[in-house]
């Protein structure tokens, strides 16, 4: 088993802050400065995000290529959360393997009372660049931003529109490459 | 072969209701010096301590007590944990390093003479002690059945 946060507080809060800082710009890639060790196929920014959010009262649900024995052992030590079988009971999923992922629909999406109430899907990616690729907009964009992500099948994108669609309800996705970090909450539109 | 859970209670129980300096000699008497990192630091916090009226009936909450934990690993990569009343760290990171000691079989019948028996042997000094004390004022309540019948 390997360490979590070397100072859990100060890194915890950088975390949560680049977490809002991204979400309030989707599309903006956001460089987290903790860089926890990451076990087996997690990347550092997924880690981080864990560490800074999931706790006990968060089920989490992996993939299968993310649950490997370091990964479930090491969020049950550091997080002490939860670990599900049923996507559709987690608040957050780690998707590291995103052409085998379920349909969004087997995710919670919140109700209309309680949209807030709805899953949060951590997405690895093998790498984020913005300013070319997919056009975003909605919600923290002026007007356009442009996002490139590598490795995300066209059905990813397609479950994106999909998920603006039933607005208010939906999940939130959070894309992520090494230390990077990109939003796509529900409110945004993706073209391209 | 792990420890028993009865075998690995008793250690981690006595090394955490010792006093912090008395830890803290046994660690300075192993030599050399045992190697460890750190999994989760020691940190304090608070833990809601229940008990049973009469030992069997409905849990209640009792209070909370100051609780301080850590967790280390060694490079063999087994893992030790402590939790320890009041918010001495050292306390809690010696404990922890010494629970991941005690597991390995090699060590552990040395490691339980030198460190944890003698922790034990001054644990009950300190109950007995602490039970002459309070006996010179122990009263015996009883309650008079009244006769109304």
């Amino acid at each position: 088993m390997r360490a979590g946060f070397v100072d859990p507080v100060f890194e915890s809060q950088r975390v949560f802050r680049g977490v809002l800082a991204a979400m309030s710009e989707p599309g903006r890639v956001v460089s987290l400065e903790a860089r926890p060790v990451a076990p087996g196929p997690l990347h550092p920014a997924t880690v981080a995000i864990a560490l800074a959010l999931v706790d006990l009262e968060t089920p989490i649900w992996l993939d299968d290529a993310a649950a490997t024995a370091e990964t479930v052992a090491h969020l049950r030590f550091h997080c002490g959360c939860p670990i599900v079988d049923e996507p559709a009971r987690a608040r957050f999923a780690v998707i590291a393997d995103p052409d085998r992922m379920p349909e969004i629909g087997a995710f919670d999406a919140g109700t209309d009372e309680y949209p807030d109430r709805s899953a949060t899907l951590i997405v690895q990616t093998r790498d984020l660049i913005a300013g070319s690729g997919r056009r975003l907009s909605g919600p923290g964009i002026a007007t356009e931003a442009r996002l490139s992500a590598q490795a995300l099948p066209p059905r990813f994108w397609e479950a994106m529109r999909a998920n603006h669609a039933r607005f208010p309800r939906g999940i939130d996705v959070l894309l992520t490459a090494g230390v990077s970090l990109v939003a796509l909450p529900r409110t945004t539109w993706v073209e391209g | 072969m792990p420890p028993s859970a009865e075998a690995r209670a008793r250690w981690m129980s006595a090394l955490a209701q010792a006093e912090p300096a008395a830890v803290e000699a046994a660690w300075a008497r192993l030599d050399p010096e045992p190697p460890y990192r750190l999994l989760r630091a020691a940190e304090t916090g608070l833990v809601m301590v229940r008990g049973r009226a009469g030992g069997t009936g409905i849990p209640f909450n009792l209070g909370e007590m100051t609780v301080t934990r850590c967790s280390v690993t060694l490079d063999d990569g087994r893992v030790g944990h402590a939790f320890v009343p009041g918010r001495d760290r050292r306390h809690a990171e010696r404990a922890a390093a010494l629970d991941a000691l005690l597991q390995d079989e090699a060590v552990r019948a040395g490691l339980e003479r030198l460190v944890i028996e003698p922790l034990l042997a001054a644990r009950r000094r300190r109950e007995q002690a602490a039970r002459a004390r309070v006996a010179g004022t122990k009263v015996e309540f009883f309650t008079m059945v009244r006769g109304e019948e």
